[in-house]
């Protein structure tokens, strides 16, 4: 039996233009610009810098509190330690490194002698070390979600939805590299000491999930795969664990409130990978799609690789092109520059030169309920657009726009064309403004008190 | 284009970058399109005034809009069809008889007064075509309760209607003589629509097509006019006025305006609740207020009236009835544990 959440829009998925493509290796790049921010937290710092010589795998930025380290993609000497623009907007610090195309690994990366002899901390330390982080787009720190998941988590999800259009490369992985997921599900049943692995996938890959189960048979993995409604946003976190579990996580929560943790198919890949061969995380797949790309294709390449590289492999782009986009049509982001690079966390690089950008001179709300009904946060979306733009906070939090994933549903099914979501982020940022200044206005009062008081 | 990247002027804005196809035009453009049958039916039986006088109607919505628009000189907006959609209504719920003039006059209360003066498409709180109707009930109030009776002779090419022989309608009717109306009609021709009524409310059947089209395009949701509906036969059934309570309910829920009011006027997104909940209770009220003024009040019917009231009480029945936060249910349970 197929599982959904509520709520949900159904996107044209657009994956025919690559799903029946094999994931192919770009020719390798001849200079990598390696972001130092390619995860949640604060940004890494560099650890080398310019003309030293680097070799794949070698750390090149050391993370500090919530965060993962950052290695080397290609081997060769670093250009020039730089702030660079990236798919996150703005600019970071990059490391550049030009490629001597000698494909040196360094030393750093030690194969376990024996992977399936390793405790559960020493796994830990494996992925810590691999720089995994969440590759579905949200890029939290996996060896956090592990080790704050243990003794609380007594269901582990992998996150096969890929319910986004145009992305593909979660399916291609079920399908070429099935023996990584599941080799790679087997690692966290041990970790988090659970008998059994959940695997969602969505219906529209039925031929994903006949490998996977092929596999499973195969290896006689404790895995499961749960087939999950073709809906956008299946994929998201909390929609994944209600689909699945039943379950609702709490307001403000994480999935270990209610005993899940939820890992990318991506993520699980390069679990796989590090405790196997210990290679960190330094390539990543690519799906390259959309109205603008001559030639669609999915791509693994190494983290870095400037993007315009992979246009190239895929024929190019086409007149006209005005948007490109670092992640999904649904929740990634429109990139103003083609300067960026390759991250850990981007599975998709759209480019638009269609007619997608459906706008209207005046957007004007009818009221016509559909987006109460797509919201997955069963929130009142046209409520919260009309408070935000009457900038009324106290009606923004009773109507919890806080609980907002910014998914994008509402927007896309908003027959009057409203910027949804677009708002809802103008209207988060005056809710923690406002209390910020609260706060401030507090402790302000207490310090006039306190000064009074003495 | 290859290697350089450089030069692409980009737009750069917030999620989604895709967007539904469907919008605005196209849900009005098919509530125009579920309307046909109706309005088939209606000059098949009335004759070609009932064209004319919806077109008449529809185009004087539309110049209302855009004169009022042009003064203000607000963006103009016809293009969404919503006035066309409030033109053919308004002409859907008078008298095929009624001068052409007295449209134009029933619009410009509809569209200016109702929809425009409280800050046009979407901010309305009363459904226009009905609000219209009910001034020209209040102003016109003989030419509006002017029915004609097709059977007294059939006329289609017409540009007067059929010759006007004035009949009672099968509700007034059903007020005072149901025994009678069951002898004048049977259930199929109140099925049919070969009653005499508003143009476009006579033909229950033409308006059910209609109706399942719109649900079918997932242009309207079936809880609203389920629950109307529904409510209308069961109180029916319980409380017949006659002998046969099915066929009181039968002739309840062909007669009048209620299909068209159900699946038509109650659905209008402005002027109805966001939620299904809250779309379900608003159903019910417009039944019980139908039923309630067709067998205590002055007016043989209840639908108009009911579905502007219940119109007015959208605005509590959308606080009331809000979607349970996500999670909230679990994190109260989890307290209550602790």
């Amino acid at each position: 039996m197929a599982k959904a959440f509520f709520g949900g829009v159904h996107p044209n998925d657009m994956k025919a233009a690559t799903n029946e493509k094999a994931i192919e290796q770009l020719a390798p790049p001849k200079q990598v610009v390696i972001p130092m921010s390619q995860h949640f937290g604060a940004p890494c710092t560099p650890i080398v810098k310019k003309g030293d010589h680097v070799k794949i795998g070698q750390k090149i930025g050391e993370f500090r509190g919530l965060g993962a380290p950052i290695h080397a993609s290609v081997s060769g000497t670093v250009a020039a330690v730089e702030p660079r623009p990236y798919s996150m907007g703005g600019n970071i610090m990059s490391v550049i490194i030009n490629n001597d195309f000698q494909d040196e690994v360094s030393e750093e990366v030690v194969k376990p002698e024996d992977p399936d002899a390793l405790s559960v901390q020493e796994l830990i330390e494996v992925v810590k070390n691999a720089g995994i982080v969440g590759m579905g787009g949200a890029t939290f720190p996996t060896h956090v979600k592990i080790s704050g998941g243990i003794g609380q988590v007594d269901t582990v999800i992998i996150n096969g939805a890929e319910c986004e259009p145009y992305i593909t490369g979660d399916h291609r992985a079920m399908l070429e590299r099935p023996e990584q997921i599941i080799g790679g599900c087997c690692y966290l049943a041990k970790m988090f000491g659970v008998n059994k692995v959940i695997i969602g996938v969505e219906m529209n890959k039925q031929n994903g999930i006949d490998s996977l189960n092929r596999t499973i048979a195969e290896m006689k993995a404790p895995v499961v795969v749960q087939p999950l409604h073709t809906r956008y946003p299946q994929g998201g976190e909390k929609q994944l664990c209600q689909a699945i579990t039943g379950k609702q996580v709490p307001p403000g929560g994480l999935p270990s409130a209610i005993g899940c943790a939820v890992f990318n198919i991506n993520s699980v890949c390069a679990i796989y990978k590090a405790v196997t061969t210990g290679m960190p995380v330094v390539r990543k797949v690519v799906t390259v799609s959309g109205s603008g790309v001559n030639e669609p294709k999915n791509i693994e390449c190494p983290i870095g690789t400037p993007v315009g590289e992979l246009f190239d492999a895929c024929g190019g782009l086409k007149d006209g092109t005005w948007k490109l986009i670092a992640g999904g049509p649904m929740m990634g982001m429109a990139q103003y520059t083609a300067e960026i690079s390759v991250t850990k966390g981007m599975g998709s690089l759209l480019a638009f030169a269609g007619d997608e950008n459906k706008v209207s001179d005046n957007p004007t709300c009818i009221r016509c309920g559909r987006c109460v009904e797509a919201c997955p946060m069963h929130l009142e979306p046209l409520y919260l657009y009309m408070f935000v733009q009457k900038k009324r906070v106290d009606e923004l939090n009773e109507y919890h726009i806080m609980d907002c994933m910014e998914c994008g549903a509402c927007a896309y099914i908003c027959p009057g064309r409203l910027h949804l979501t677009q708002s809802f982020k103008a209207g988060k940022q005056m809710v923690k403004d406002d209390a910020a200044k609260k706060k401030a206005a507090a402790e302000a009062a207490k310090a006039a008190e306190e000064k009074k008081g003495a | 284009m290859n290697g350089d990247y450089k030069a692409l002027k980009l737009i750069a804005s917030s999620n989604p970058h895709i967007r539904s196809n469907e919008d605005t035009r196209s849900l009005m453009l098919d509530v125009i399109i579920a309307l046909c049958p109706a309005v088939a039916w209606s000059v098949y039986r009335f004759g070609f005034r009932a064209l004319l006088a919806a077109a008449v109607s529809v185009a004087s919505a539309v110049f209302w809009e855009w004169l009022y628009r042009k003064l203000l000189k607000k963006p103009q907006m016809f293009g969404d069809l919503s006035a066309a959609v409030t033109g053919l209504l308004l002409a859907m719920v008078c008298p095929v008889t009624l001068p052409y003039w007295m449209l134009v006059v029933g619009n410009f209360f509809a569209i200016v007064v109702v929809k425009q003066l409280y800050g046009g498409l979407g901010k309305n709180f009363m459904n226009p075509a009905l609000a219209g109707r009910a001034a020209l009930v209040a102003c016109y109030a003989s030419q509006m309760t002017t029915w004609i009776d097709p059977a007294a002779g059939w006329a289609p090419l017409s540009l007067k209607g059929v010759d006007v022989v004035t009949s009672a309608t099968p509700l007034a009717m059903m007020k005072d003589n149901f025994a009678g109306l069951t002898e004048g009609y049977t259930v199929a021709d109140m099925f049919l629509g070969n009653t005499g009524g508003s143009a476009g409310e006579v033909s229950a059947l033409m308006l059910l097509i209609g109706g399942c089209y719109l649900i079918f395009r997932k242009v309207i949701s079936w809880q609203i006019p389920v629950s109307y509906i529904g409510t209308v036969a069961l109180l029916s059934l319980l409380f017949p006025n006659g002998n046969s309570a099915v066929s009181y309910m039968l002739y309840s829920i062909f007669g009048g305006g209620l299909m068209l009011g159900a699946f038509f006027m109650a659905t209008d997104y402005v002027t109805s609740p966001v939620t299904k909940k809250g779309q379900l209770i608003f159903g019910v009220g417009c039944g019980l207020l139908t039923v309630f003024i067709r067998r205590f009040g002055s007016f043989p019917e209840g639908v108009c009236y009911s579905i502007l009231l219940m119109n007015c009480t959208v605005w509590i029945i959308d606080r009331a009835v809000r979607p349970q936060r996500f999670g909230a249910d679990k994190a109260k349970k989890e307290a209550a544990k602790k």
